[in-house]
């Protein structure tokens, strides 16, 4: 109860001390006047996202080589895949499955084709991307009446690219080496044989290489379920880019 | 300071000057191939009025010792008595499936053009060609492809023989792997020029058919080979 009391009798003075500070302030009159400075901070204006967009056409030139759904993916900078070095494992999923996921989920943007490209036939696949006029432009599909090869384009520089520029080349194919060629039974995803895709087990040389092409039953590997019918050649692909905005 | 400056500009312009009179060449050659060997490289840089070889004519005695068996000597002494540039190294080891090799020279006035040549192993008479490729004057990297050539002197019979101009059969270094008893796949040739090569056909039977080659691994399409040319 005693410390209560002597809390109590703090406050008062405190109260009372106040008043008597501001009639002071008030009988001199003194004006005081303070400037104040105060800084507003706008924030600068946010530009809006361009975009800048391609499209990626995407033909395909072999005999009876279905192409898996191709995989357009804007890098900054790096390698989908280059001769003489292993693969990734999105890579090979691609090249031994036709399975395009890995690959798509590797760049800044990327776009899947709707599907497998026919012999004969072309899809275009548009890809944006936001402000970024200098990435590198890659492409993969699988040849599916294969073990694991593959065609595309790996790493074309699209800086010197402007609105309405196109650009067309060939490619050839190329081997991921991680599953062996044996063209057998099962082997294969594709329609001629409808076998396994990806296996994460590596049976090859290990690194990528150009295709030394399918030999075929009819060309003397004589367990090869393929036929004279699914030879191909470089190149095997064509692919437009042309940019749109 | 200004003495500095002036002593700077004149050493550029030296520099610039060398320039003209010759091209400093770093030239990187890669095998693309999944399952083929390249025998030691020759790179030559020479002056346009010379030829290694030329596509539909036939092959000198010089590039058939290269395309059978490997051998640069005759190349390398052509090379010389018409002061060309050369890069070889006759002694080096094969270049493997995808490996790479590279070297540089300083090209001597006149030397504007270059040929770069290698037998294709395991082959008769297949060899990666460059004819009279102009080497650009401005600085920079330049990628060219090569395919494979067939010399036309020597039918493809695919089998372990020989690697001396007029054995038949191809000569067959350790590091391959080839079959034995092949009844060999041609005795013909069809093409005697130099052409471009209709590629290995091998078999799956290691112990006899046709051919002593492998016909899942030593077999090709073209480009064979990639020629990465900076000029500095």
């Amino acid at each position: 109860m005693i410390k209560r009391l002597k809390l109590n009798k703090m406050r008062l003075a405190l109260l009372i001390g106040l008043p008597v500070l501001l009639s002071a302030c008030s009988d001199d009159e003194i004006e005081v006047i303070r400037e104040v400075e105060v800084i507003v901070e706008v924030p600068a204006p946010v530009p809006t996202p361009v975009d800048v967009s391609y499209e990626v056409t995407v033909t395909n030139l072999t005999n009876s080589q279905p192409l898996s759904p191709a995989a357009v993916v804007l890098h900054a900078d790096g390698h989908l895949f280059s001769v003489g070095e292993v693969p990734s494992v999105a890579l090979e999923q691609m090249a031994e499955g036709g399975m395009n996921t890995g690959l798509l989920s590797l760049g800044m943007a990327s776009a899947s084709g709707a599907g497998a490209i026919g012999p004969g036939g072309s899809e275009t696949i548009s890809v944006t991307i936001q402000d970024v006029t200098d990435a590198k432009l890659s492409v993969a599909t699988m040849l599916v009446n294969t073990n694991d090869a593959f065609s595309g384009l790996d790493a074309l520089d699209l800086s010197t690219f402007a609105v309405g520029d196109s650009w067309t080349a060939t490619a050839g194919v190329y081997d991921a080496g991680t599953e062996v060629n044996s063209e057998a039974a099962g082997t294969m995803p594709g329609p001629a044989d409808g076998g396994e895709g990806f296996n994460a087990t590596r049976t090859d040389t290990g690194y990528v290489a150009m295709h030394p092409g399918v030999v075929t039953g009819d060309d003397g590997l004589t367990n090869s379920v393929l036929t004279v019918q699914h030879k191909f050649d470089n190149p095997a692909v064509r692919i437009m880019v042309t940019r749109i905005e | 300071m200004n003495k500095l400056t002036k002593i700077c500009a004149a050493s550029a312009l030296v520099f610039a000057s060398n320039h003209s009179f010759a091209a400093d060449v770093t030239i990187e050659i890669q095998n693309l191939t999944q399952g083929m060997y390249f025998t030691p490289i020759a790179a030559v840089a020479h002056t346009p009025d010379a030829s290694l070889f030329e596509v539909g004519e036939a092959a000198g005695p010089e590039i058939q010792e290269m395309a059978e068996g490997g051998s640069l000597a005759g190349l390398t002494t052509i090379a010389t008595s018409i002061s060309a540039d050369v890069l070889a190294e006759p002694t080096a080891g094969p270049l493997g499936p995808t490996e790479s090799v590279s070297g540089s020279f300083m090209t001597a006035d006149g030397n504007t053009v270059l040929s770069v040549v290698a037998m294709i192993l395991p082959s008769n008479d297949g060899f990666i060609g460059l004819d009279n490729w102009t080497i650009p004057t401005e600085a920079g990297t330049y990628t060219v492809y090569l395919n494979a050539y067939d010399a036309g002197t020597e039918a493809n019979d695919e089998l372990v023989g020989g690697g001396a101009p007029g054995t038949p059969g191809m000569p067959a270094p350790p590091f391959l792997t080839l079959g034995t008893g092949g009844s060999g796949v041609t005795a013909a040739i069809s093409n005697a020029n130099i052409h471009i090569h209709p590629g290995n056909i091998g078999d799956d039977d290691a112990a006899g058919g046709t051919s002593d080659v492998t016909n899942s691994i030593h077999r090709w399409l073209n480009p064979v080979a990639k020629v990465t040319v900076t000029v500095n």
